[in-house]
C-alpha cells in the first residue's frame, strides 16, 4: 500500500524550474530519504507537498485523496506534519504550549464552551496537556516543559519541532534536515528517535545532507539534482549508481 | 531574537540631550535647559536603580544586622515577596485592596476623579479588544477606533431615531461591529505586516469621514445629543457614581471573558500565528479563519465600549474618533504588554490619569507623555508586564 504518491510534480518559479516531473511513491510505515546538492529543490518540494507552495503542474495523492491544491492545514488534518529546515518554533511560547497547540486540528471546543468552561471543555483541556507531556516524553523534553522554546539549545529545539509534528497526530512526517548542525552523538539520538517514530507506525520522509543518516536508516532515497529526480532505490543501489556519483563530485575525466 | 541596542541610545546623556533639542524650538534655551537638567536626573536615577536592582535584592535575601537594611526588608515582605507567605495568599489579599479601593473610589473620590475612573474603564474594554488583535494574533490594526465609533454611532442613531433603549441596542450595535470587524477583514487579511496596518488606518479614516460628511444620518460634525442613558430595573442610571459601578461590570465581564478565551486553544492559535504563521498553518491551524475570529473578536469590545462611551457621554460626534485615539489606545496596549491582560488594563488607566494630572503643566503635558513613552521603550521595550518580548513580524 502506497501511502503518498507524486506524480509529475512540477514547480516554477518564474522561469527557474525547482522541480521538474519528479515522480515517486512512499510505502506506509517506511523511512525514505531525498537527498541532493544544494539547490536541488528538496524543500520546494516538502513546501509542495505541505501545501505552502502550490505546484506548476503535476498531483500528489496521499491515502488516495488528491491533496494538491489543498491548503496546509487540510492537509495536516488528513495527516501530514513536517518540520523545519530553519528551525519555526513558537518561541515566545512554552515548550509545553508549542505541542498543546499543535494538537489544535484534532481538538474542537469552540467559543462558548471555552467561556463557559463546559466540562466537555475541561476534558478536552486536560487531555491536551496529558498529551502533551507524552510527546515531550517521547523526544526527552519532558523536564523542559515549562521553559520558553526559544531558549531551548538548538539540539532541543529540533526535538521540540518533531514533537510538534507528532502531536498532529500524523501518518506521514516530513523532516527537513533533522540532523543538521548536530554533533555526532546528537545525530545518533536523532536517528533513534527517527527510528522511534517508524515503530509507531509513522511514514517518514527525510531530507538529510548527513549519509551515515540517510544509508542508516532509509529504506528507499529519492535523488534530486537541479529539480530532477537522477535516480531511485536502496542505500547500497544508491551508493553505486554514476549518475548519483556525478551530482555530488562532478564528472570523471 | 533581540537585537542589541547600541549603548549610546541608553547613555542619560544622550536621552536627555535629544529630547531637550527636540524642545528647543518651541520654548527656548531657558526651559530646554531645565528640561535637560531634569530628564538627565531622572533617567540617571533609573539607570542606577536598574543597575543596582539586582544587587539589592541579593542583600535582601542575606541576613543582615545592619538596621537600615531590615527595614527595607520588611518593607519589601510588606510588598508582597516574603517567602512565608504563600503565594495564593498574596494574590488574594492583592486582590482584596485593588478591589476594595476600586470598589470604595466613588465614597472617597471627587466627581472629576470618578469621571477619569468611568473613562478608564471605557479604555479598558477598547485597549482589550486591540489587545487581542495586536498582542495575541500580532495584526497590527491602527484604525481600531473606527469600531469604537461605529459602535456609539449604532447606539446613538438607534436611540435618537428608532427609540430603542440601551439594553435593546446593546446587542444589536454590538453585533453590527463584530460584523464590520469581518468585513473589514476579509480583504485586509491577504496582508501582511505593514500593509494591513494601512489598509487598517484607512478603513479608520473612512469610517470618521462617513460620520463627519453624511450630515442626514449622522448630523455630520455637529454629532448627535441627548442620547438616553442605561436603565436597570427602571431605574436610569444617570448618577456618575451609580454608572461607575456600572462600568466596573462590564471591565469585570471583558476580562473574564477575554482571560477565558485566551487559555483556550483558540487563544494559543492566535499566539501561535502571532509566532509564526507558516509554522502554524503546518500544524493545522487555518490562519485566515483565526485572524477573522481575532479581528471580529476584537471589534466586538471596541463595539461594546463604542455604546457605552455613547451612553455615558450622552453625546457622540466624529471628533472623539480620530486617527490619534486609535495611536493612544495602540499605545496603551504597547505601554502595558502586548498581548498580558493585566498589563493592558494599567496601560488605559495609566494613559487616561496621566494626561490629566498633568494638567497643571499644561504645556508640557503632551512632551512628558511622549519623553515617557520613549523612554519606556528603551528601558522596558516588552511593556508594563509584558513578560515576553514580542515584537510584530510579518
Amino acid at each position: 500500500m502506497y501511502l503518498l504518491e507524486v506524480r509529475d510534480l512540477t514547480k516554477h518559479f518564474g522561469g527557474i524550474r525547482a522541480i521538474e516531473e519528479v515522480r515517486f511513491r512512499a510505502k506506509e510505515g517506511s523511512i525514505m530519504s531525498i537527498i541532493g546538492p544544494n539547490g536541488a529543490g528538496k524543500t520546494t518540494l516538502f513546501n509542495c507537498l505541505t501545501g505552502i507552495t502550490r505546484p506548476t503542474k503535476g498531483a500528489i495523492s496521499f491515502f488516495d485523496r488528491e491533496i494538491t491544491r489543498l491548503k496546509p492545514d487540510s492537509i495536516v488534518k488528513l495527516g501530514v506534519a513536517r518540520t523545519f529546515q530553519n528551525i519555526r518554533l513558537f518561541r515566545e511560547m512554552t515548550v509545553i504550549e508549542n505541542v498543546m497547540v499543535s494538537q489544535h486540528c484534532r481538538t474542537q471546543s469552540g467559543l462558548l464552551s471555552a467561556i463557559i468552561r463546559s466540562s466537555s471543555f475541561r476534558d478536552e483541556e486536560k487531555a491536551i496537556k496529558e498529551k502533551a507531556l507524552e510527546h515531550l516524553e517521547l523526544v526527552g523534553l519532558e523536564s523542559y516543559s515549562d521553559t520558553i522554546a526559544g531558549s531551548l539549545p538548538y539540539g532541543s529545539q529540533k526535538r521540540l519541532e518533531i514533537a510538534r509534528a507528532i502531536a498532529t497526530e500524523p501518518r506521514l512526517i516530513l523532516l527537513d534536515e533533522p540532523t543538521a548542525g548536530m554533533n555526532p552523538q546528537e545525530t545518533g539520538e536523532m536517528m533513534g528517535l527517527i527510528k522511534k517514530l517508524q515503530e509507531l507506525g509513522k511514514t517518514i520522509i527525510l531530507i538529510e545532507h548527513d549519509m551515515k543518516v540517510v544509508m542508516g536508516i532509509s529504506e528507499n532515497i529519492v535523488v534530486l539534482d537541479h529539480g530532477v529526480k537522477i535516480a531511485e532505490g536502496t542505500p547500497s543501489e544508491i551508493k553505486c549508481n554514476p549518475m548519483v556519483i556525478e551530482a555530488y563530485l562532478g564528472k570523471e575525466h | 531574537m533581540k537585537k542589541a541596542i547600541h549603548p549610546l541610545t541608553h547613555s542619560p546623556l544622550i536621552i536627555s540631550l535629544w529630547f531637550s533639542l527636540l524642545f528647543l524650538p518651541f520654548k527656548g534655551l531657558e526651559a530646554a535647559g531645565i528640561l535637560f537638567i531634569v530628564l538627565f536626573a531622572v533617567v540617571s536615577l533609573l539607570k542606577v536603580f536598574k543597575n543596582y536592582a539586582g544587587k539589592i535584592k541579593g542583600r535582601l535575601n542575606r541576613d543582615s544586622d545592619h538596621y537600615f537594611i531590615n527595614i527595607l526588608r520588611i518593607a519589601v515582605e510588606i510588598y508582597g515577596r516574603c517567602p512565608h507567605l504563600d503565594p495564593k495568599t498574596r494574590s488574594i489579599s492583592l486582590t482584596l485592596l485593588i478591589s476594595v479601593v476600586v470598589m470604595a473610589l466613588p465614597f472617597y473620590g471627587h466627581d472629576y476623579l470618578i469621571d477619569i475612573a468611568v473613562l478608564s474603564g471605557i479604555y479598558i474594554i477598547l485597549a482589550q479588544g486591540l489587545n487581542i488583535v495586536v498582542g495575541f494574533t500580532g495584526l497590527l490594526n491602527l484604525g481600531f477606533v473606527a469600531f469604537y465609533a461605529i459602535g456609539a454611532y449604532s447606539y446613538a442613531l438607534l436611540n435618537t431615531k428608532l427609540g430603542m433603549g440601551f439594553w435593546a441596542s446593546l446587542p444589536l450595535s454590538v453585533m453590527l461591529v463584530t460584523l464590520s470587524g469581518f468585513i473589514l477583514a476579509i480583504p485586509a487579511l491577504r496582508l501582511r505586516g505593514d500593509y494591513l496596518a494601512i489598509v487598517t488606518l484607512g478603513f479608520g479614516e473612512i469610517v470618521r469621514l462617513i460620520l463627519n460628511n453624511w450630515d442626514s444620518f449622522t448630523k455630520g460634525p455637529n454629532g448627535i445629543g441627548g442620547i438616553e442613558p442605561p436603565h436597570i430595573f427602571g431605574m436610569q442610571i444617570s448618577r456618575l457614581g451609580h454608572f461607575y459601578y456600572f462600568i466596573i461590570i462590564f471591565v469585570l465581564f471583558a476580562v473574564f471573558i477575554i482571560r477565558r478565551v485566551a487559555a483556550s486553544r483558540i487563544g494559543r492559535a492566535w499566539i501561535a500565528i502571532r509566532e509564526d504563521e507558516i509554522a502554524s498553518s503546518s500544524i493545522g491551524i487555518n490562519t485566515t479563519a483565526y485572524k477573522l475570529y481575532s479581528f471580529a473578536f476584537g471589534a466586538f469590545w471596541a463595539g461594546l465600549a463604542g455604546v457605552l462611551f455613547a451612553a455615558k457621554m450622552q453625546f457622540v460626534s466624529p471628533e472623539s474618533f480620530t486617527f490619534m485615539e486609535s495611536v493612544l489606545v495602540l499605545c496603551m496596549v504597547i505601554l502595558g504588554g502586548l498581548g498580558s491582560i493585566p498589563g493592558v488594563i494599567l496601560g488605559a488607566i495609566i494613559l487616561v490619569m496621566l494626561p490629566e494630572m498633568l494638567r497643571e503643566v499644561q504645556l508640557y503635558r503632551m512632551l512628558a507623555l511622549g519623553s515617557g513613552l520613549v523612554m519606556l521603550m528603551i528601558f522596558r521595550p516588552q511593556g508594563l508586564m509584558g513578560g515576553k518580548g514580542v515584537s510584530f513580524r510579518s
